[in-house]
């Protein structure tokens, strides 16, 4: 930022002094008073009662679908509530619209950043918030008053810059800007940690200590136990729409919360046996692919994956990991490189997903919504999407339904996805049923190597439970899996081997014993690590 | 004539053509910055274009006429930010409805109205037209061929709304990029769900901007009925809200490379009238169809092969729903 007005020259607010001052401690921030949602059959939220003291960090934790993100936005004004009341600094406020909730001193980091990618950090702040119909003033006071902020807090950021070409730590701290800029007081973070690497996670949450120490009060909202423990002084855990348990953060356990929010005892990390890897199912060789900007997404990657073993490639999300994972299952085509499964160049042969398939690769897409299901179609015929053309399935030119449904029911009931209904809608089912119906039709048809991507995005602790197991029973059957996950915790608790994926390139191979969550960190970051050449 | 005059009087028909197409590009500039596909500047200039000389034709004032098809744009604008930004109706389908319904709503009323097959009066009276406007001292500088006859054929001597349409560019080009108003458009345009956070409302900011285009279509139908002819013929546009929606693409959203686009359009379009029967070294005298083919083929050229990374507005043609 050298070379701009200093904040001394510039006409900037006064942010040191919090509107409305000499509040007492023991009134909260934020209460919230019997909140309760309906969409349609729906019920997200159940008469939700909770309170955020002042200068604290309060945690927000539960299960996707648990209704977090639904009591937020109606903190926030995106929805409205059907009864209940919400109160700030102990006085209600009546909240229809996110312009009323700025109002209140409520700002909110959404998960997906609400930035406007081709414009400027200034640009992003200002915007709703522009003091004057002539943009030049305005600017010129809001960069002054951003400077004393970045200050204040340590939120450097290049105002200058434009925000697509940001990293999306620095994105994130934009938004957090803007929210101080608009005079927050309390801070609502959805899930902020989903983007970033185990660093940048660390420098958000120095951040957000400075936050509470200034008097913010935060609420973050995360489905990470670790993270809760991490930073959070106290914790309410919500389950299926409803609050099942308020806790000081140090007189509770990962365990406990756990168990809190699925409702049942769950093992957190899944027991497994050493690897016996075996012969090479599938090689790649210094495979490159393009974008259709011409854009090199991977770069000379070159790996083997050996039967009886699984290897996890980590990497912060949009580093080639998607591309890399499309390319070996044959939706995309490289520009150059080899991929041997089975002993045959696939890529030289140019055998497509169909062939590859028949080679005996099965791939769990990493979008499941967009390239595992078709979200219109019934579960049944979701069952055999890519296998619809097997003679089992055949009754003269028409599919024979019977032996559909019937094939549907056999999977249903052997990865218990409920409801067993092989007739309704996929998209009626939760992600995590749905993942497990992708799987089994996957796994179904035995084949020798396994792409999965995320294998439990979106999935709630009780299915990933159910996924890890299977895929390390699969291992054991002699299957050789590839995973790609941006979830640290998950490559750590599955693979044998991690492979670390910067900018199109793997930066390092390190073998799981060896594997600390700091080394990953550094390797995603894109410090070269041990074992790569 | 020598070739430094006829230059000179085809780069001012230049000026002529390219007046109403700057104005609906600038028109479709607003509500594709919002994020609302334009498609129905053709209609909404035909409208204006009818409306403009009907009214003129009925009460001999051009100022009436101004009024009416600017009135008329607006309405058909309200019309297609009912149905695409309150109803989130497909913006493609409601425009090319409403291009459809005045195509023949425009001369339909204009025989019933006038009875003269499909046309409004030819309007013979100075007031009921906005005609050209002779700067002082044209009629001498026009003795000296440089810089006189550049003073007189390009500066001097065009209409009101010739020079209106020349100072929109930079007014535009302010409001989009100096002003709160702009920097709100050009945000709703590409992420509106960012503007709703911001507290600002995606609907007003979206309605604001077809209301703007609405009134430049309506000046863009006048200029072309009551300016440029002396009254409305059935499909007086001729396509032009579409060559204007691609000179818009072409110069990249922005308003001086529109401007630039829209020149060349009609730099071509001008020179194709100057070349009809003209025999041409090498070639001879080029088929009439295929002169008046150039404005379109070059169009074509241009969109296929020249503007490969114009990047529209993020959010172009996506009605905004909040979602659950």
């Amino acid at each position: 930022m050298s070379g701009q007005p200093g904040s001394a020259t510039a006409p900037g607010r006064n942010f040191a002094a919090a509107p409305g001052g000499g509040r007492t401690p023991s009134v909260p921030a934020l209460e919230l008073r019997g909140i309760d949602k309906r969409f349609g059959a729906v019920h997200a939220n159940r008469t939700i009662s909770l309170s955020v003291a002042r200068g604290s960090i309060h945690g927000l934790i539960g299960e996707n679908g648990a209704g977090k993100s639904t009591l937020m936005n109606i903190v926030y004004g995106f929805h409205r509530a059907d009864t209940g009341a919400i109160l700030v600094h102990g006085a209600p406020v009546d909240i229809h619209s996110p312009q009323e909730a700025i109002a209140a001193g409520i700002g909110m980091v959404h998960q997906h950043f609400m930035l406007v990618e081709n414009f400027t950090v200034l640009e992003n702040v200002v915007l709703g918030v522009e003091g004057g119909p002539i943009l030049a003033r305005g600017l010129a006071q809001a960069r002054g008053a951003l400077q004393k902020l970045a200050q204040d807090y340590g939120l450097d950021v290049p105002l200058d810059t434009v925000v697509s070409e940001l990293p999306v730590g620095l994105q994130q701290r934009v938004e957090i800007l803007k929210a101080l800029y608009r005079r927050a007081e309390i801070l609502i973070l959805d899930e902020p940690t989903a983007v970033l690497t185990p660093q940048e996670a660390d420098q958000l949450f120095q951040m957000l200590r400075r936050l509470r120490d200034e008097g913010k009060s935060v609420v973050l909202v995360t489905h990470k136990l670790r993270e809760i423990m991490a930073i959070t002084d106290r914790v309410t855990v919500m389950r299926q729409g409803a609050v099942v348990g308020e806790v000081a953060t140090a007189a509770t356990a990962p365990r406990e919360l756990a168990e809190k929010m699925v409702g049942r005892a769950v093992l957190l990390r899944v027991e497994k046996g050493l690897a016996r890897p075996g012969e090479v199912l599938l090689g790649v060789r210094d495979l490159e692919v393009r974008d259709r900007l011409g854009v090199a997404r991977v770069k000379g990657v070159s790996f083997d994956l050996r039967a009886g073993e699984i290897v996890g490639i980590a990497g912060v999300s949009g580093n080639g990991q998607s591309e890399l994972l499309e390319t070996l299952a044959g939706i995309r085509a490289p520009t150059r490189g080899a991929i041997t499964l089975g002993g045959r160049d696939v890529v030289r042969e140019g055998l497509g997903p169909h062939e590859r398939r028949s080679l005996g690769l099965a791939h769990v897409p990493e979008d499941r919504l967009r390239l595992g299901v078709v979200p219109s179609f019934s579960a049944a015929d979701n069952a055999i999407l890519g296998y619809h053309d097997r003679a089992v399935y055949q009754r003269g030119l028409r599919l024979d339904q019977r032996a559909i449904q019937a094939e549907c029911e056999k999977k249903m009931s052997g990865h218990d996805v409920r409801p067993a209904q092989p007739q309704l809608r996929i998209a009626a089912f939760s992600g995590g049923n749905q993942q497990k119906l992708v799987l089994a039709r996957e796994i179904d048809v035995d084949p020798r190597v396994l792409l999965i991507g995320q294998p439990t995005r979106g999935v709630d602790i009780g299915a990933i439970e159910f996924i890890h197991q299977k895929l390390i029973a699969l291992r054991d059957a002699g299957k050789a899996l590839l995973i790609v996950s941006v979830e640290l915790d998950e490559i750590l608790g599955l693979a044998d081997r991690i492979l670390v994926m910067n900018a199109g390139e793997i930066v390092g191979e390190i073998a799981r014993a060896d594997a600390t969550e700091e080394k990953l960190g550094l390797m995603m970051a894109g410090v070269k690590g041990e074992g790569h050449a | 004539m020598e070739t430094y005059t006829l230059i000179v009087l085809t780069l001012a028909a230049t000026i002529r053509v390219a007046t109403p197409l700057l104005l609906a590009a600038l028109a479709g500039l607003f509500s594709e910055r919002s994020g609302v596909v334009d498609l129905g500047l053709e209609g909404k200039m035909l409208g204006a274009a009818f409306a403009a000389a009907a009214v003129s034709a009925a009460t001999g004032s051009a100022w009436a006429g101004l009024g009416a098809g600017i009135a008329t744009a607006v309405l058909l604008a309200l019309l297609l930010a009912f149905a695409t930004v309150t109803h989130r109706g497909n913006q493609v389908v409601a425009a090319m409805a409403v291009n459809i319904m005045v195509a023949g709503l425009g001369p339909t009323l204009a025989l019933a109205w006038f009875n003269i097959g499909g046309q409004t009066p030819q309007l013979d009276q100075p007031a009921q037209r906005f005609l050209a406007i002779v700067w002082p001292g044209s009629a001498t500088a026009r003795e000296v061929p440089f810089p006189g006859l550049l003073y007189a054929e390009l500066l001097s001597g065009h209409n009101l709304l010739v020079y209106l349409a020349a100072a929109l560019v930079p007014l535009s080009a302010w409001v989009l990029f100096r002003t709160r108003f702009g920097l709100r458009l050009r945000a709703v345009g590409e992420n509106p769900l960012a503007v709703d956070t911001a507290g600002i409302s995606v609907t007003g900011l979206r309605y604001q901007a077809v209301l703007i285009s609405g009134v430049l279509c309506g000046v863009a139908g006048t200029y072309l009925s009551i300016a440029a002819s002396a009254g409305f013929t059935r499909d007086m546009t001729a396509g032009k809200g579409y060559l204007a929606l691609a000179a818009l693409i072409f110069g990249k959203w922005r308003p001086y490379p529109t401007l630039g686009a829209c020149l060349l359009f009609a730099f071509t379009d001008a020179l194709a009238s100057r070349l009809q029967g003209v025999a041409l070294p090498l070639v001879g005298v080029i088929p009439v169809q295929f002169i008046l083919a150039l404005p379109y083929v070059l169009t074509v050229l241009l969109l296929a092969g020249f503007v490969g990374k114009a990047v529209a507005p993020r959010a172009i043609g996506v009605p905004y729903a909040k979602e659950n």
